[in-house]
């Protein structure tokens, strides 16, 4: 079982108080009766699926309830980091503890960053 | 190849059993083949094997990063039915099983089929009633498939709890008589001797790492730890891998990998005459001819590659059964695993071409893909012989993520396999 830091509660808790929500990232189009269906596919089906890191969502849905992002190793299922929703793909340290806060904290919200489905 | 039979085992038991030779050759690959094959999985071999007996093509080779069988084939609980609802799954899951039925004779290996029955439980109306749909589905089909009353249910499964004041009460059951279980290693085993004896180079612990294609964006070969290795089609079966093989040539697909888990009690003496699925309380047991009972678990809820899984994914099921079962309380438990799962959208499996010329994809077996190893396998050697899917497996296509033509089984089934 996972340990998933949730960075609005601050505090380890345990997976079962956890949602996952897919990967992170992606957004969703706002022309969504324009576009293609090849656009479609690849905004919503589309995924790496990687052998390495992965950013993801979750949900802290028996605990605040928010949904924010991670990025984990899925090999080792290590956890890099934890960030909040909005924020951009953090920098990893790479050799972070389970429970690991950003390289860096974020700057700022940037919605630029956040993917590049259209 | 020398032929397994009652005479072979007896002059065998005669002369200290020093005759046995190798099941299959461990060649050194060649330069190039006519077809390559990513994954020493049932389905790989499988197609291997199909290819040389049925398209006359034996200039093959099946690569295998590990041993065979040490994917999902050997990690799998092993249960095989036919009994899905749509059209598309029918086909190729019932062409299967017709397959299964006369395996051990066409592969000259005992793959221990045994259709001792798959027993759904059907827990409330909602159940009820959706089963009744598959049974008519299926019957429409020609697939057997009956309704049992809780009592019918208890004589075919004596430890079954039928009681009205059972944790999970049961107001009947379904049946497929023809489903059961199969020794999963001589599945990988039993293809692998008969696709060399054809002349298949079956070449184990040589990894793909690498999708090498030609200036017209055909695949050439593969980049392997043995070399390079060139090819003129190649086809990818790799299970969980399945995304990282096909990013190598540049193909996105609609897949994430989970872990899925299974585990085994202490041996016991007969007790267990089925194999019984509850979908709605995820519960799936059957014994095997060693005695041990054999549990399927559910998938982690992320994706991962790391072939374990969460224990509170164990325990959910354990419960179940000890609630079903009530006599295996105090059965210990010996062994837990897990194996890397590739799941589609609509949890049903992808068989056909892709973007890339000669380049062709089985995947998408995710949960249940061991029943379908004969049948996939089977079809995946059509696919690769003629460039087309075969009208079985037509449905299964990679673009219908593309057109919408999906097929909603995971709302079907419900449940891992
Ligand atoms: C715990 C568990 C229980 C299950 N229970 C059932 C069940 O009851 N009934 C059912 O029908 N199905 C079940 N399944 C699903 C079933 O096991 C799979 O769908 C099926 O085995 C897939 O078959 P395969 O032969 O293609 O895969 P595999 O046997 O996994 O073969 C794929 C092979 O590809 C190899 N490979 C990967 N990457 C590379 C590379 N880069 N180079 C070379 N080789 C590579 C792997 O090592 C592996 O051997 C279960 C699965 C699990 C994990
Ligand atoms: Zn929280």
């Amino acid at each position: 079982m996972l340990l998933i830091y949730c960075p609005y509660c601050e505090e380890d808790r345990s997976e079962l108080e956890f949602r996952h929500g897919g990967d992170a990232h992606i957004v969703r189009p706002t022309n969504m009766a324009d576009i293609s269906d090849e656009e479609f596919e690849e905004f919503f089906f589309l995924r790496d699926n990687p052998k390495g890191v992965i950013y993801e969502r979750w949900r802290h849905i028996h605990g605040c309830g928010r949904f924010f992002n991670a990025a984990r190793d899925t090999v080792s299922d290590r956890f890099l980091a934890s960030y909040k929703t909005g924020e951009p793909k953090p920098a990893l340290s790479g050799a972070s503890p389970a429970s690991a806060q950003l390289a860096e904290p974020p700057a700022q919200i940037d919605e630029t960053t956040e993917g590049t489905a259209k | 190849m020398r032929k397994y039979s009652i005479f072979a085992v007896a002059r065998e038991a005669m002369r200290g059993h020093k005759g046995w030779e190798a099941q299959w050759t461990s060649p050194e690959p060649r330069k190039e083949y006519d077809v390559i094959i990513v994954g020493g999985g049932g389905h790989g071999l499988g197609a291997a094997y199909y290819l040389a007996k049925e398209h006359g093509i034996t200039n093959v080779a099946v690569i295998e990063k590990g041993w065979l069988g040490g994917g999902n084939t050997g990690r799998n609980t092993t249960i095989i039915r036919s009994n899905y609802l749509y059209d598309e799954s029918m086909n190729i899951y019932e062409h299967s099983l017709k397959l299964w039925e006369g395996l051990s004779q066409d592969l000259n290996y005992n793959v221990m089929y045994s259709p001792r029955g798959v027993m759904m439980l059907s827990h409330n109306i909602n159940d009820k009633q959706s089963f009744q749909r598959h049974i008519h589905a299926n019957r429409l089909h020609g697939i057997d498939n009956e309704w049992l009353t809780p009592e019918q249910a208890k004589a075919y499964c004596p430890p079954l709890d039928i009681a009205a004041t059972a944790r999970y009460p049961i107001n009947g059951a379904t049946l497929q008589r023809r489903g059961g279980t199969a020794r999963h290693d001589a599945v990988a085993w039993g293809y692998a001797r008969a696709a060399s004896d054809r002349g298949v180079h079956v070449i184990q612990n040589c990894e793909v790492k690498g999708i090498r294609r030609g200036p017209d964006g055909s695949v050439s070969g593969v980049e392997t730890t043995k070399g390079f290795i060139g090819a003129k089609k190649i086809a990818v079966s790799a299970s969980g891998h399945n995304s990282v093989i096909m990013a190598m040539a540049d193909v996105r697909m609609p897949l994430h990998s989970t872990p899925l888990q299974a585990l085994v009690s202490e041996p016991m003496k007969p007790i267990f005459p089925c194999v019984v699925m509850s979908n709605s309380v995820h519960a799936y047991i059957s014994q095997s001819d060693k005695g041990e009972l054999v549990i399927g678990a559910g998938t982690d809820q992320y994706n991962s590659y790391s072939q374990n899984g969460g224990l509170q994914i164990v325990t959910h099921t354990l419960d179940a059964i000890c609630e079903l079962f009530p006599m295996f309380r105090r059965v210990k438990m010996m062994r837990q695993w897990g194996g890397i799962t590739d799941n589609t959208p609509d949890r049903s499996a992808i068989q056909g071409v892709t973007p890339v010329k000669n380049l062709f994809v089985n995947c998408g077996w995710g949960t249940g893909g061991f029943k379908a190893t004969p049948g996939s396998a089977h079809l995946l050697a059509h696919l690769i012989a003629k460039g087309e899917p075969h009208r079985l497996a037509a449905g299964l296509t990679l673009d219908r993520f593309r057109t919408g033509r999906l097929i909603d089984e995971a709302a079907a089934a419900a449940v891992a396999h």
